[in-house]
């Protein structure tokens, strides 16, 4: 319907406020790639004791940073950046307030810098704020309040942006009552109902148990409590940074390819999966806690392992989409058509790079969940190996890729250059091969993640798949080019904004091969799913839930407390308070500055 | 709605792969008896376990023929007893807390492993063999001397073992 329209017009002609909109958040997820990507190699070459220009006490401070920088702060500006360009386009209409969009941008901003400032004020000893509580920030190591504050602002600016999106899906529903949800927007709101349930539980976490702890309101909080709530959120949270991928995946990467997609049912089955099975699995995470029964364990592994179906139906559907496009370019014979592949389009090759590294971190992702196969691996560097292939490449390098496809679609500039572009994906595509591979290996040696020197003096690791400095060696090579390939990429972007506008860049998405009128209606009907979810949600937790509270009571059995941070607290809030609420309206008034 | 004939097969495949990875760990449970960490010890106060009769002494002590208990204490940053002294060929029973944050417990290289939460008690049961000498590490983060807090587990004779604690000296 929109087709020749779209033609000749890209989304920035169509919908320029939106497209300032997908811009800012875009721009706001590399600026924490880029802070994340500076923590990253500092800690790679700090780890292998390659060069160590912090003390090792302060490695903390950055690990915490490069955590949530990037896996908070990276992956979700970029999704709702996306699915704000996805929501608008596959309607074909625009928000229905703009307001309550730069509302949800700026509460996400604002929760991001003072739980990033939080995180950064550990280096400066001046100041008496520190959140060196890693990513999961388990009690009783207690954070800054302000740490745990930022964190509440940021969700409920994700939670607005979702609302956003609904109430644009019902405002077209309204105009168009007999149409199925075009597949765009139902992966949007499928992925976001995933996150309302997933978000409510670490949001309780924070607002009933860390905040008012941190705040010095309650004495204690019961450590079992708060971690089983944190993974209730901390595994549907990688289902969250992995869904934008599989849109791009499904709907963008074909087209780039040359064809179409094959099948818009079995996309759409696959992410009414993900909504159901995406959160009761957190258990997973705690196969080696103690009190929690085993019989919980075993559930969650059992969810765990068939959440491994939509993803192997993401890789048949994905390969096809590409042999049928490559067999549209020309392309014949059992594997020939490889061949007729656009693999000089770094857009291209970056998404299928991060998808065969997708599925190399999809087996070693089966051996986490194998629960007592666990045992060995851990909290080991096998599992920081693994996310690096998942998150860390599956999901970031796709975002990088789709953005030399997406950014001229929403800005009218060319890419700067796309040799750059090509060069920088398969750099990072051989860092992280040589880094992962490492990590893993040493993992299985049984040396830990998260620590500042994994060189013990009593003890020497055993020897397998080579020693463990000669693993340092490559687990450093990588983690720089993985710093070099970043560097190319925000140059590149930086140069593309500095570009000219032009017109004709405009480059229309296909419908499906098999599109939504073949598939049952019965798919579209959110509620359902929802409820279903809820209802998984319910069977997986409620139990370990109520036996943990039973065990220790809500507020713990006898837990002290471990602030990482040690100034009385009510002068650190206000010193803090003050120049930080003028830092944040700065800050924002200049980014959109440069939007604009 | 139509499903490719290729489709079916992948779909096909993927659920037996499900249904083999679930078989191998209920092997692993039910034959060779790899237990999980589970909900079998009480709760326990982290900030009284000076008055607590196994962990104000933390040691290794005989339960039966071949079968020795270890009750060990992680706090920040390091492990009671050090080393933990186990004898060859024996079972040992490890039951370990935390005095004040989450601790990791894990014997490098081997599949001894869990999480060490306050308030909580790990028990996990491990065959020990010939006599070698492991390390001990914390695997969770647990404060800024993280790094340091390391252990030892050594594995010695039956003699030496018996020598060591009519010795009188249970660390």
């Amino acid at each position: 319907m929109s087709e020749a329209l779209e033609g000749d017009r890209t989304f920035a002609d169509k919908y320029p406020e939106e497209a300032r909109i997908v811009r800012a958040a875009l721009l706001s997820s590399f600026l924490a790639l880029v802070i994340g990507a500076i923590l990253g190699i500092i800690q790679t070459l700090h780890r292998t004791d390659v060069a160590r220009i912090i003390p090792s006490t302060d490695y903390y401070t950055v690990l915490t940073a490069h955590g949530v920088f990037l896996a908070i702060s990276f992956t979700t500006f970029f999704l709702v950046g996306l699915f704000t360009w996805a929501v608008v386009r596959s309607l074909d209409r625009p928000l229905l307030n703009t307001k309550i969009t730069w509302t949800w941008y700026g509460l996400m901003a604002v929760g991001m810098t003072m739980t990033g400032v939080s995180i950064l004020a550990g280096f400066v000893d001046a100041v008496d704020m520190s959140a060196d509580v890693l990513f999961t920030f388990y009690a009783p190591l207690q954070a800054h309040p302000m740490f745990y504050a930022g964190l509440a602002v940021f969700i409920v600016g994700s939670w607005i942006a979702g609302a956003d999106y609904f109430r644009t899906w019902l405002a077209w529903k309204r105009e168009h009552p007999d149409e199925r949800i075009p597949l765009q927007t139902f992966m949007v709101l499928t992925t976001m109902a995933m996150w309302y349930i997933a978000s409510s539980a670490v949001a309780a976490s924070v607002l009933i148990f860390l905040l008012p702890w941190s705040l010095g309101l309650i004495d204690q909080v019961n450590p079992t409590l708060t971690r089983t709530l944190f993974w209730f959120f901390g595994h549907p949270v990688v289902y969250f940074w992995l869904m934008p991928a599989y849109l791009l995946w499904y709907t963008v990467l074909p087209k780039i390819a040359g064809g179409r997609l094959f099948s818009d049912p079995l996309a759409r089955v696959v992410f009414v999966l993900f909504l159901l099975l995406s959160t009761p699995v957190g258990i997973h995470h705690q196969y080696l806690d103690p009190g929690i029964a085993e019989g919980f364990k075993f559930i969650s592994m059992t969810n765990t392992l068939f959440l491994l179906l939509p993803s192997l139906l993401t890789a048949f559907t994905v390969v096809a989409s590409v042999e049928y496009g490559a067999r549209q370019r020309g392309g014949g014979g059992l594997l020939g058509w490889l061949t007729d592949l656009p693999w000089r389009d770094p857009a291209f090759t970056g998404m299928m790079l991060a998808g065969l590294m997708f599925a190399a971190g999809g087996f070693s992702g089966m051996v986490n969940a194998g629960m007592n196969i666990n045992y060995m691996i851990h909290n080991t560097i096998w599992v920081p190996g693994h996310f690096h292939l998942t998150v860390g490449t599956a999901v970031a390098l796709t975002f990088m890729a789709a953005t030399y496809w997406i950014w001229p679609q929403i800005s009218n500039k060319p890419i700067y250059s796309r040799t750059i572009g090509l060069v920088q994906v398969v750099v990072w595509f051989v860092g992280m091969a040589l880094m992962s591979n490492a990590m893993h290996a040493q993992g299985i040696m049984g040396v830990p993640r998260r620590t500042a020197e994994p060189e013990y003096t009593g003890f020497d690791y055993p020897t397998m798949f080579g020693g463990f400095e000669e693993l340092n060696i490559q687990i450093a090579i990588g983690g720089t080019l993985l710093f070099v390939s970043t560097v190319l990429f925000i140059g590149n972007l930086l140069l593309t904004m500095g570009n000219p506008k032009v017109s004709g860049l405009a480059d229309p998405l296909p419908p499906a091969l098999s599109g939504p009128d073949d598939s049952p209606k019965v798919l579209d009907n959110l509620r359902l799913w929802v409820g279903i979810a809820l209802t998984l949600v319910v069977l997986a937790y409620a139990l370990p839930l109520a036996a943990i509270v039973q065990r220790g009571g809500l507020l713990g059995p006898g837990v002290g407390t471990y602030p990482v941070w040690l100034a009385p607290l009510f002068d650190a809030l206000a010193d803090a308070a003050a120049p930080l609420v003028g830092a944040v309206a700065d800050a924002s008034a200049s980014l959109a500055e440069v939007v604009r | 709605m139509h499903i490719h004939a290729y489709e079916k097969i992948w779909l096909a495949t993927s659920v037996l792969l499900i249904l083999f990875l679930l078989g191998s760990v209920t092997y692993g449970a039910v034959g060779p008896g790899v237990a999980m960490v589970s909900d079998t010890e009480p709760t326990i106060d982290a900030g009284a376990l000076d008055e607590d009769e196994r962990f104000s002494e933390p040691r290794v002590e005989q339960v039966g023929e071949n079968e020795y208990a270890a009750y060990v204490v992680a706090r920040q940053f390091g492990f009671q007893p050090d080393p933990i002294v186990l004898p060859a060929n024996s079972t040992v029973t490890f039951y370990i807390t935390s005095a004040d944050v989450i601790h990791g417990f894990e014997v490098a290289g081997t599949n001894a492993n869990t999480m060490v939460v306050p308030g909580e008690v790990s028990e996990i049961t491990v065959r020990v063999e010939e006599p070698q000498e492991y390390g001990l590490i914390c695997n969770e983060y647990c404060g800024a001397g993280h790094h340091v807090m390391e252990g030892k587990v050594n594995v010695v004779s039956q003699a030496a073992f018996e020598e060591r604690t009519s010795g009188g000296d249970g660390e």
